[in-house]
């Protein structure tokens, strides 16, 4: 299939299609965490929470399945790196997954019982359902920018010597903040252009206060690559041949994650992107353009998802324990007839999803107001 | 380097979250069909008690669609955390159904039940029943790809080992997705969740009648559960045949492990109906047999032998024998890869590869291996005889009883006498765990009984675990009880509530 690509291209697509999937996963699911996270902060009463829940219920879970298909996608074309990065985090998988399964329960159960009680809790666990996977996705790109300590024995067997305090390093925790940062400045903004009156008010300066936080702590995460050690292949690596992370010579090196910056210029789009984005989305919701706000926030997220990915390129998850066994584009992918068969089915499906999340997003389109909410007894 | 506690625990981690992921799904199977079929009804006829049932039975598809999402993303995770090998070993071509499930079925039913529940009034009448065919279609799809990975767990055919790359590769994606096996599981399986569906409505609706309320509402959906639930309930059993007799072409011990068969019988086999099987004399007590019923069974025929248990290993023996020259094969390619006369060896023993794997259970250098430590990896290939063989028994009685539970039904339905019988409706009401524990034994028998292997004859489960604690997956096991248990409470409590409500009480016309 596709004999016109070679296997080096195909690798080069599908390094571009998963950053594609993890970007619609953070501008997508992204608002719905971040609503979840300022769900017990910005509604006054039961009727303006319900605002919230149901401003993101109908649509959170096609959201979500962005995050399922990034993790597929992971599985079928990147498998050792899928193998390495869940089994390497495992306590803080086991966090998220627990967070996560809180979400679709959460929305689904909380408005079915009248109890105040019952409602207050479930809010506070869709605030988790938010928050921990927020925190814990950004940490372990951090530490995917630190690498993991994983070794690999002759039979690809990975062994790991880390601990679940071990990913807390700091420059890993500063991660986790910009990215609760920047998914609470998306959730707002969508509250923002979503909800009915009061709330969307405090979402705007929820979302512009946010947005401050965000580009403070994605500028101090970019001061301090220019020190960080990053990874640098040494000597020469064969882009085509089969996937074995055993052949090749890797050094640490402070600032190596900004070479790709210094010798392609053009990639420095990408955090700026990040902070422009950031700043138009205030800007925008001063002069009360809500949807214009929202997409600018969307590209913030965007461009911060590609600033890690182009940073570490061709590294998709360096090891710090042995950098010669990091996972590479060219040395950690599924093999050219899977990549190759996976590449036709997203191009042929990807744009009918588009197209039908779009159709489902018009149908919904409006503000939720509590009236509605009321009157629909299928409504969360 | 592998802590046999850690896969002794993976495994019990993985087989409970599955089970009870598999509480939720053949109900959303069901379920979403059903609604599908009731609101065509409503299109076709424009009687709002159409509309009502839709809504109710929709309301209650919700409650239970809901943690069917939530722990499913626990199953798509474990491969990761608790079978990092078994990830890098076979993610080239088990990966790639599991996305495609996300990227075809997954989008479409998430994305449409959002506006199944939201898009009553935003949508037309088509439009909407146009929604809910899309999301029983995304449902159903998303039970064709899981179980296109399953059969290739159980049968793995279109790939083969790179010693390059140290893992499986997919050789033919044809030869995955048209797998016989997986096409008979997926019909097999599908239609044990419309069981499902129908058994929920049918025993609801029962338990409605019994209180004598919401009886035009109740006899309608008997009506519709009746007929959908006899098809399926038929289905289930024909394809379950048919999915014996797939295996018994392709997993043999599985097969001889189900029917406690120790030795090869002279053609046609017996069908042992009851016994007591005894792993460690080989043989089983107190048997019941039907004569020739195995043999038309497995081979739809009545001259080739069903092989035996006792004869299975010894055939291991060989296997893994040829396996090990596999093996260093793979050992000599590894520090020279160039070399033909290693490359031709392993092609021709590549099959057993897995079955040299076996010996990493007992040694670390596989070709040192001792007879001993061959003959104990060979019996290490028969599963658990006595559970199979009582949990695969069972399934089958229940499948039976259902075709009947359902024809009666159906027969009921026709002669308009649903609500005259209370002993009737009494059974009914009663029945209704048993799919789910027909669904819960039959996904027992599949995966128990594809032991001591996690890719049949590839690779075995000891080795598929990821490089983690005891500790740690105890913590995370211990984890998921106490919270599974909290969800399994409130799910039930909410399902028994909206239940008692009734379609009045949910805001419907009941």
């Amino acid at each position: 299939m596709l004999q016109f690509l070679d296997y080096e291209t195909l690798r080069v697509i599908w390094w571009l299609l998963l950053g594609v999937l993890l970007m619609g996963f953070a501008a997508m699911d992204g608002f719905d965490l971040g609503v979840g996270m300022w769900l017990p902060f910005l509604a006054k009463t039961d009727s303006e929470r319900r605002m919230i829940i149901n401003s993101v219920g109908p649509v959170w879970e096609g959201n979500q399945v962005w995050l399922i298909l990034g993790a597929g996608a992971i599985f079928a074309a990147w498998p050792p790196v899928y193998a390495v990065a869940f089994s390497a985090f495992y306590p803080a998988m086991f966090l998220v997954l627990c967070a996560l399964i809180l979400r679709p329960v959460g929305f689904k159960y909380r408005s079915k019982l009248e109890n105040p009680r019952w409602r207050e809790a479930w809010d506070w666990l869709l605030f988790v359902g938010g928050l921990v996977p927020a925190l814990v996705f950004g940490v372990a790109v951090g530490n995917a920018l630190l690498g993991a300590p994983f070794r690999f024995d002759g039979d690809l067997r990975m062994s790991y010597e880390g601990s679940l305090l071990g990913l807390f390093q700091p420059f890993a925790v500063l991660a986790g903040l910009v990215s609760v940062a920047m998914l609470a400045m998306h959730g707002a903004a969508y509250l923002a252009a979503k909800a009915g009156a009061p709330v969307a008010a405090r979402a705007r300066r929820a979302a512009s206060l946010a947005a401050w936080v965000f580009i403070v702590l994605f500028a101090i995460g970019g001061l301090w690559t220019v020190n960080l050690a990053g990874y640098r292949i040494v000597g020469r690596l064969a882009h085509d041949v089969a996937s074995n992370p055993l052949h090749k010579q890797v050094v640490r090196q402070a600032g190596a994650w900004l070479a790709n910056y210094s010798a392609m210029p053009w990639t420095m789009i990408a955090p700026a992107l990040g902070f422009i984005g950031a700043a138009l989305m205030v800007l925008a919701l001063r002069t009360r353009h809500d949807k214009l706000a929202f997409i600018a926030s969307g590209a913030a997220v965007k461009g911060v998802v590609a600033t890690a990915g182009l940073s570490m390129f061709p590294f998709i998850l360096p090891s710090s324990l042995d950098p010669s066994m990091s996972l590479t584009v060219w040395d950690a992918s599924s093999s050219r007839a899977t990549l190759a068969l996976m590449l036709v089915a997203v191009v042929l499906i990807l744009p009918a999803v588009l197209a039908y999340t779009a159709f489902v997003y018009r149908v919904l389109r409006g503000r939720v107001t509590p009236g509605r909410v009321e009157a629909d007894p299928h409504s969360y | 380097m592998i802590d046999p506690h850690a896969v002794d625990l993976s495994r019990l981690q993985f087989g409970l979250t599955a089970l009870y992921h598999f509480l939720f799904v053949p109900l959303t199977l069901g379920l979403s069909v059903l609604l599908a079929i009731m609101e065509s009804v409503y299109v076709m006829t424009g009687r709002a008690i159409w509309r009502s049932m839709t809504r109710y039975w929709g309301l209650l598809f919700g409650i239970n669609f809901a943690m069917g999402v939530a722990t499913g993303i626990t199953m798509e995770f474990q491969f990761g955390t608790n079978w990092a090998y078994y990830s890098h070993y076979v993610g080239d071509i088990f990966g790639a159904p599991l996305a495609l499930e996300g990227l075809t079925a997954f989008f479409l039913e998430a994305t449409f039940v959002g506006l199944f529940f939201f898009g009553w009034d935003r949508l037309s009448r088509v439009s909407h029943l146009a929604v809910t065919c899309l999301l029983a279609l995304g449902t159903n799809l998303s039970a064709l790809w899981i179980l296109v990975a399953n059969g290739w767990m159980q049968h793995p055919v279109g790939a083969s080992f790179n010693p390059q790359s140290m893992r499986m590769e997919l050789t033919s994606f044809y030869d995955v997705f048209f797998n016989p096996v997986a096409q008979d599981k997926f019909v097999h399986t599908v239609s044990a969740g419309y069981v499902t569906g129908s058994m929920f409505v049918l025993s609801v609706s029962a338990w409605f009648l019994l209180r004598g309320r919401n009886r035009a509402f109740a006899k309608r959906s008997m009506t519709v559960a009746a007929s959908f639930g006899l098809a399926s309930a038929l289905s289930v059993v024909v394809l379950g045949d048919e999915s014996g007799y797939t295996a018994s072409a392709n997993q043999k011990m599985k097969i001889a492990a189900i029917e406690a068969m120790w030795q090869t019988e002279p053609p046609p086999a017996s069908f042992t109906i009851f016994g007591f099987p005894d792993l460690q004399a080989r043989r089983t007590d107190y048997a019941i047999r039907v004569p020739w019923l195995m043999g038309l069974i497995a081979t739809r025929s009545i001259d080739q032998p069903v092989p035996g248990i006792e004869n299975l290993v010894a055939d291991n023996v060989q296997r893994i024998q040829s396996g090990l020259l596999a093996y260093s094969a793979v050992d000599q390619l590894r520090s020279r890869p160039a070399d033909a006369g290693a490359q031709a060896q392993l092609n021709t023993h590549a099959g057993d590869l897995g079955y040299a794997l076996l010996l990493k259970r007992y040694t670390d250098k596989v070709i040192d291996a001792t007879p001993a430590q061959i003959q104990q990896a060979a019996w290490d290939t028969v599963p658990g005889v006595l559970p199979l063989f009582w949990a695969f028994r069972f399934m089958v009685g229940l499948g039976f009883y259902f075709i009947a539970l359902f024809a009666l039904s159906f027969w009921l339905s026709a002669k308009r006498r649903l609500d005259t019988y209370p002993a009737y409706l009494h059974v009914v009401l009663w029945s209704l765990p048993l799919p789910w524990l027909a669904a819960e034994l039959g996904w027992f028998v599949a995966e128990y009984g594809r032991q001591p292997w996690t890719i049949d004859g590839v690779l075995p489960t000891y080795l598929s675990v990821s490089s983690i604690s005891s500790g740690s997956v105890a913590a995370s096991l211990t984890g998921f009880v106490l919270f599974y248990s909290a969800l399994a409470v409130v799910e039930i409590y909410l399902m028994v509530k909206y239940i008692r409500l009734g379609p009045e009480g949910s805001g419907e016309n009941g």
